[in-house]
């Protein structure tokens, strides 16, 4: 019943894509016009212009459009910005357009979207956002040396295929699973833990790293239970886990499964603490699993939304009404890293740019970011949530191997901001002084120029009480 | 040993939703022999509707208790689904009774998609989560534990199953219904109005699956347009396992098919050292429906096939 539909989707897909082809064709910016060297010098030929496409690849359709979405606006914020600052490139004033693509999170989806994004010619791509999507059509980006910047793939074979052109604003599951696999081990002292994964690359990913870190800290882990990226009825898996009494439960998935996932664990009884990845670590699993979703742990790879940039949240807010969700952040600075190595290297020429973005090293939303030889996040940092009251909250950050309270980051934070603010108020008090010196000198000459305003006034009056008596006299005759 | 009851109670509570799906394909094989394959389309409208209109009385703030709103949200799917089921009828099946018995199969599966994709128009791509108004109370029961939903919809599943039990066995439109299966043309001659017979079996089967929708959605927390289609086949295959056309076979089908599913699913690992986890776990509702097939093509409770299956 499925395939007829599928195959003729795909056919539609197809031609959608060749038609896109062909209109991106049609559409390709104007060659810029040489002025002409014998124009007058006194008219200036208009600079000439620019379209740069960028492509964001994610899943618009589906359990996770929500993520999707979130994701393409980080991007849209990110192009908006750009084009506001009208950013010239190789002497052409550039305009940035966003190409957004539907990979409906399926791996088979995401070549053929990538195909339709190298035949539209794009500079370069923000995407996609699951594991299991973007390693195959990674390598359909690296084949036409596109550079294409993942803000939220986590699988560690993303970057392990040796593919130049491949990168991610966001960290590993190596380096996630550990960060929340040792929060667990550390703070719920369990003896048993049951690991289960819905069969994606993201989620059994990410639990086969969680289960390494758990037996290195010494404990049990169950045998693995697994659904699927569809399941809405995990009783069976959850029966067998509360028969083995585990004194926490980590799932690698997303949020749409997560959710009835726990929920129906707290209604076969199990007290267990429940800890999920990324994926699974959003305030839509209040919903989906009602308060039993209280005092759950997930981690997400980078520092939290929260603590992205004030500019950036408010930013996404004021455009889109919404607060971003999850991975906008990295997104945003994907596309930023993206223009900037534009910028840099004078060029939108996949070619020419991929050299400066890959020893790029910028300020962005998510913190400092830099790239190491692979096309990771160096020094990622992890960042381990709780369900409170309905929402999650960061506790810890997580930075190579070490675990800092998340007020003390904060705080730490904090301290540099305070530190920043001393500064800023000595400079402040000699400007203050220069500034009190410069409004005397204004004074003055506002008295004066109030003088000349005044005189002025009563010779207009004077020259009033003529006309008016003119016109008395007109009236009367 | 606590385990094995708690898969039980899962089977049953999934068994018993089954069933009642499973009556509505039934009866509708039973009188016309024709597998309505849009009638797990006409369980997720249900669905839908009970959840569009739970949430709507929830967001309005009425103040009105959660039993009394749930009720509402199910009185209000009931006749959307029935609507849809005499619409499918009417429309769909009625024009094509005397055509080959490919063609209204076709129709059925074509209608499934159709009121799939309407229902993806109308309510969205994203799962919905069914808005938790009625706290989990759960019981304990031998070391197993069962919420209050979960009794909930065993006992209404029986109350429904007994409900229309009497109906076809003790009311003149029952007897009308099984002569109209017997013979359609004599029953007729005897001054049964089949066309109306008919209309009413789909409607009362829409009705079935009205409340079926509500429950899995309650159950799981979960609403999705696509929620139907899985739910559907595998009713279909309690249907086929407790004999197609029969109703108390429909109801043992249904039951045996949540319990093989849930055990299936809870044990296939150890069986096989992990070789196969409980991912696997639709995949018993096909094995089921093959090994039927093979070896007992009339299923369990089912008398006569020859010219039906």
């Amino acid at each position: 019943m499925h395939q007829p539909t599928l195959i003729s989707w795909r056919l539609t897909a197809l031609a959608a894509a060749t038609l896109i082809a062909i209109a991106g064709c049609g559409k390709e910016e104007p060659k810029p016009v040489e002025a002409p060297k014998t124009a007058e010098p006194a008219k200036p030929a208009p600079p000439p212009t620019m379209t740069v496409k960028i492509g964001s690849a994610a899943p618009l359709t589906g359990g996770i459009a929500h993520l999707g979405k979130d994701n393409e606006n980080g991007v849209r914020l990110a192009i908006d910005e750009a084009n506001a600052k009208d950013i010239t490139i190789d002497g052409k004033k550039v305009t940035f357009e966003m190409m957004g693509e539907d990979d409906e999170a399926k791996p088979d989806k995401g070549p053929i979207v990538a195909q339709k994004l190298v035949d539209a010619k794009v500079a370069g791509v923000v995407g996609h956002l699951n594991s299991g999507v973007t390693i195959p059509a990674s390598d359909v980006y690296n084949k036409a040396g596109i550079p294409m910047i993942s803000g939220s793939a986590t699988n560690p074979k993303v970057t392990e295929q040796g593919f130049k052109t491949v990168f991610r604003t966001v960290g590993r599951d190596d380096q996630q699973g550990p960060a929340i696999a040792s929060y667990i081990a550390s703070n719920v002292k369990p003896k048993t833990v049951a690991v289960i994964d819905d069969a994606t690359a993201y989620g059994e990913g990410l639990a086969n790293e969680v289960e390494k870190t758990l037996k290195a800290a010494g404990v049990t882990v169950l045998p693995r239970e697994k659904g699927t990226d569809k399941t809405t009825d995990w009783k069976a898996q959850l029966t067998k886990i509360k028969g083995k009494k585990p004194d926490a439960v980590f799932f690698g998935g997303m949020d749409a499964t997560g959710g009835p996932l726990m929920k129906q664990g707290r209604e076969l009884g199990i007290k267990a603490v429940f800890a999920f990845g990324d994926g699974a670590c959003t305030d839509k699993m209040k919903e989906l699993a009602g308060d039993a979703a209280e005092g759950l742990l997930c981690s997400q790879a980078g520092l939290p939304v929260q603590a992205a940039s004030k500019s950036f949240l408010e930013n996404y807010k004021k455009k889109f009404n919404v607060d971003p969700i999850l991975y906008s952040p990295f997104t945003y600075d994907a596309a930023n890293l993206l223009i900037a190595a534009m910028q840099k290297a004078n060029s939108a020429d996949p070619a020419k740019y991929l050299p400066e973005l890959a020893k790029i090293s910028m300020n962005g939303a998510s913190g400092k970011i830099e790239f190491d030889e692979k096309g990771d996040r160096k020094d990622a940092e992890m960042t381990i949530f709780t369900m409170k009251a309905g929402k999650i909250e960061p506790v810890a950050i997580i930075k190579g191997g070490t675990s800092t309270k998340f007020e003390d980051f904060i705080a730490k934070a904090g301290a540099a901001a305070t530190a920043g603010a001393e500064v800023a108020k000595d400079v402040a008090k000699d400007v203050a002084k220069d500034a009190g010196k410069v409004m005397d000198a204004v004074k003055e000459a506002g008295k004066e120029a109030v003088k000349d305003v005044k005189e002025i006034g009563k010779e207009i009056a004077k020259d009033a009480g003529k006309a008016v008596e003119t016109v008395k006299d007109a009236v009367k005759k | 040993m606590d385990i094995f009851l708690q898969q039980i109670v899962n089977g049953l509570t999934l068994g018993s939703i089954y069933a009642i799906v499973a009556l509505g394909y039934t009866m509708v094989y039973g009188i016309v022999q024709l597998i309505n394959f849009a009638h797990g389309e006409v369980v997720m409208i249900g669905a839908m509707v009970a959840f569009s209109v739970i949430t709507g009385l929830v967001r309005a703030n009425t103040g009105l208790p959660p039993g009394v709103i749930v009720a509402i949200g199910v009185g209000a799917a009931i006749p959307v689904s029935m609507a849809v089921g005499w619409f499918l009828e009417r429309f769909a099946y009625r024009p094509l009774r005397t055509a080959p018995r490919l063609a209204p199969l076709i129709t059925a599966i074509g209608m499934s998609i159709i009121l799939q994709h309407l229902a993806m128009i109308i309510w969205g791509r994203n799962p919905i989560a069914f808005p938790q108004i009625i706290p989990t109370v759960r019981f304990d029961l031998a070391g197993a534990s069962i919420t209050a939903v979960q009794i909930v919809i065993i006992l209404g599943s029986l109350a429904m199953m007994s409900a229309l039990t009497a109906l076809v066995y003790k009311t003149r439109l029952g007897i009308a219904m099984r002569a109209t299966a017997q013979n359609p043309q004599v029953a007729g001659l005897m001054g049964v109005d089949i066309d109306r017979v008919i209309a009413l079996t789909f409607l009362i089967g829409a009705a079935l699956a009205a409340i079926a929708g509500a429950m899995v959605g309650s159950y799981y927390g979960i609403a999705h347009y696509t929620m139907g289609s899985l739910l559907g086949l595998k009713a279909f295959c309690a249907a086929v396992l407790g004999g197609i056309g029969n109703l108390a076979g429909a109801m043992l089908g249904g039951i045996l098919l949540g319990l093989v599913e849930a055990l299936g699913a809870g044990y296939i690992g150890d069986f096989t050292n992990n070789w196969f986890g409980s991912n696997y776990q639709d995949v018993f509702a096909f094995l089921v429906l093959i090994l039927v097939l093979v070896f007992r093509p009339q299923g369990i409770l089912g008398e006569r096939v020859g010219d039906r299956a």
